[in-house]
């Protein structure tokens, strides 16, 4: 099991290097799993927070590829994005059970009406791009939050780039 | 900890049945009726003031006066200061929008009931007032109050209009907008716009979290009420042409999708059943119908549905974001977006989807129209660097700039079509303001509201 886990975050770094194309958000991806965590018992009322199948253990495990990038107007998954999803369908081809929502964002710069549908529109090639590596459809659902939910604060290019994404959440 | 409070809104949403999710508030009181009264109008004078000089003209409105001083469920002090009240709205309305140079009830002697069909010339005369407002208000038995409203020429010694009003005590400010409107009506030229309302989103907390609102107001801000709670986001409102209903969006089932709120029984339906998300609702001009743009796999296009309900007819069916709409006051077209060229630009059709031709061809994106109540301008954003509220005619030709800030977006326009409603986003803290400006592109002013506020959205006049 261990080991499994070690591969698949190897893959997931290696994907990474290669990705050069869009600025990567500014925060670090998170720690790796100390090696013990996978051991956990599942009888642990801690285990819920961090085992598999929820937000956290989806992060680690992608090793924080559950966010894309997408340049001004544009919806197009280029080779960053590609993968970062195909680390995202290897997370879920692991977990069977684990259901997903993408949710698809805009920068502020953009009237509202234009960027829900463009949010939309993101979290589609994302999902999309998930169902063309063999993920059911049935398991990823499609969620835009236009330009409501900036995750930078800043108006300047920088944050724009930053919220321009389609975020891979887990709901199970 | 926010990454899985996110988590567990978001999973909590996907369950949470449609029916369960609730975020309104106490539904606002229904409208009184209005009666107009009939009034005997004495005889007209000619032309008023050279037309091009009205917007200088000195106008004394002092306080409405009252037959006898009474109680009544419109101002705890009684009649008399209700009159005092009254000129104030009427003072507001004119000073605030940059017309006219009026002259409060504050600053004047108040005039006395048998003096209001009969002013005394030479004290308005005396003060350099080219015009004079003077009214009364009486309450009935039944507690309903009786609004008289006179426009006086006092150069001529003559009056130029006269109308009265039936109200319910809840409506007074309705009747001393009525009296602007009729003010401003005869002494512009123009059609009345202050009996009005303005559906919009109320903003507060900070830019990552905020939280939206869906709330109404009277066309001066005044009558303030909120819809929605704030538990889930609200957006894009927009009244009925008769003010009985709002459609907007709403994230209270998780999901964007468009509403309609009944503001006589509080309950809210959806526009269309469908699990697709929905956007950027639209009335027709008549009410009947319910523009809407709808997202199928990624690609969103234009759809209509009747008020009542029943089946959608798309409009659109172009690859590409076709989004919100505005009909011609006729109802027979709709200008709306599209970004299949490549990027948003302007588009019309005629009401059945076909005809669609691009209507903006200058540089930059144009975005969200609105089709003039006159019908001879359409209003938009204009996308070039600033984001600037701007009109054309609905050829596509004679651009005109209304704004320059950094980010105007989302135009509306007053009943009339000769005001524009906006609202402005500030670089960097992310703060929103209801503004609005002229046609012209003058008496740009922000509107005061409870907190920040986007989507404004003007609705006709009032019957």
């Amino acid at each position: 099991m261990n080991t499994r886990f070690a591969i698949v975050a190897l893959t997931a770094s290696a994907l990474a290097l290669g990705a050069c194309k869009k600025e990567p958000p500014e925060s670090l991806p998170p720690q790796p799993l100390p090696t013990n965590a996978s051991n956990t018992p599942v009888t642990d009322p801690n285990a819920g927070m961090s085992g598999p199948g929820t937000q956290t253990h989806f992060e680690q495990m992608v090793n924080g590829q559950n966010v894309i990038f997408f340049d001004t107007d544009r919806y197009n998954i280029d080779s960053a994005d590609a993968a970062a999803l195909q680390t995202q369908a290897r997370y879920l081809a692991q977990y069977p059970n684990v259901t997903v929502t993408v949710e698809g964002h805009a920068d502020e710069r953009g009237t509202r009406d234009y960027n829900l549908a463009l949010g939309e529109r993101r979290a589609n090639s994302a999902k999309n791009y998930l169902v063309s590596l063999g993920v059911p459809a049935t398991r990823v659902r499609t969620v835009s939050y236009g330009k409501e939910r900036p995750v930078a604060l800043g108006s300047n290019e920088q944050a724009w780039a930053q919220n321009r994404r389609a975020v891979t959440v887990v709901v199970n | 900890m926010k990454k899985l409070s996110f988590l567990l809104l978001s999973a909590a949403a996907f369950y949470a049945a449609p029916a369960v999710a609730q975020d309104l508030g106490q539904a606002p009181p229904p409208d009184g009726a209005v009666e107009t009264l009939e009034e005997e109008t004495s005889g007209l004078s000619g032309s008023v003031t050279d037309e091009s000089a009205w917007q200088d003209l000195s106008i004394a409105i002092p306080g409405f006066a009252t037959d006898r001083n009474v109680d009544t469920a419109a101002n705890a002090s009684g009649t008399a200061a209700l009159g005092k009240e009254i000129a104030r709205v009427v003072y507001n309305d004119l000073r605030n929008n940059g017309l006219f140079e009026p002259v409060g009830p504050d600053a004047l002697p108040q005039p006395s009931y048998s003096q209001i069909t009969a002013p005394s010339w030479s004290v308005w005369g005396n003060r350099d007032a080219e015009m004079l407002i003077q009214g009364y208000v009486q309450a009935g038995a039944d507690g309903r109050l009786t609004v008289g409203c006179y426009l006086y020429d006092v150069a001529l010694n003559d009056e130029l209009a006269r109308a009265g009003w039936v109200v319910q005590p809840g409506d007074w400010r309705r009747a001393a907008h009525k009296c602007a409107d009729l003010v401003y009506g005869r002494l512009s030229g123009e059609d009345p716009f202050f009996d009005s309302r303005i559906a919009y989103i109320a903003e507060t907390g900070p830019k990552d979290n905020r939280t939206k609102r869906l709330a109404i107001m009277d066309s001066d801000g005044a009558n303030h009420r909120f819809i929605t709670t704030g538990r889930s986001t609200a957006l894009t409102p927009r009244y009925s042409p008769d003010y009985r209903q709002l459609t907007y969006l709403s994230y209270v089932d998780g999901n964007p999708r468009i509403y309609v709120y009944d503001i006589g029984t509080g309950q809210q339906t959806l526009v269309t059943e469908s699990a697709n998300p929905t956007f950027a609702p639209r009335w027709s001009p008549d009410g009947r119908y319910i523009l809407y743009s709808m997202a199928v796999n990624g690609n969103t296009d234009i759809y209509r549905v009747p008020a009542t309900g029943g089946t959608s007819t798309r409009l659109t069916d172009t690859p590409g974001i076709d989004i919100g709409g505005s009909y011609s006051p006729d109802g027979s077209r709709i200008v709306f977006e599209s970004d299949r060229s490549g990027s948003q630009q302007i588009y019309v059709m005629n009401a059945d989807g076909s005809g669609q031709r691009r209507l903006s061809f200058f540089g930059g994106r144009a975005a969200t129209p609105e089709w003039s109540p006159r019908g001879d301008q359409i209003a938009f954003t204009h996308i070039g660097g600033n984001f600037r509220i701007a009109v054309m005619n609905p050829d596509g030709k004679n651009i005109r700039y209304l704004t320059n800030s950094w980010q105007d977006e989302a135009p509306t326009w007053a009943p009339n079509g000769r005001i524009v409603q906006f609202f402005r986003t500030e670089r960097g803290s992310g703060d929103t303001a209801l503004w609005q400006v002229d046609l012209t592109g003058t008496n740009e002013r922000r509107l005061a509201t409870p907190a920040d506020a986007s989507d404004p959205s003007w609705g006709p006049i009032l019957p």
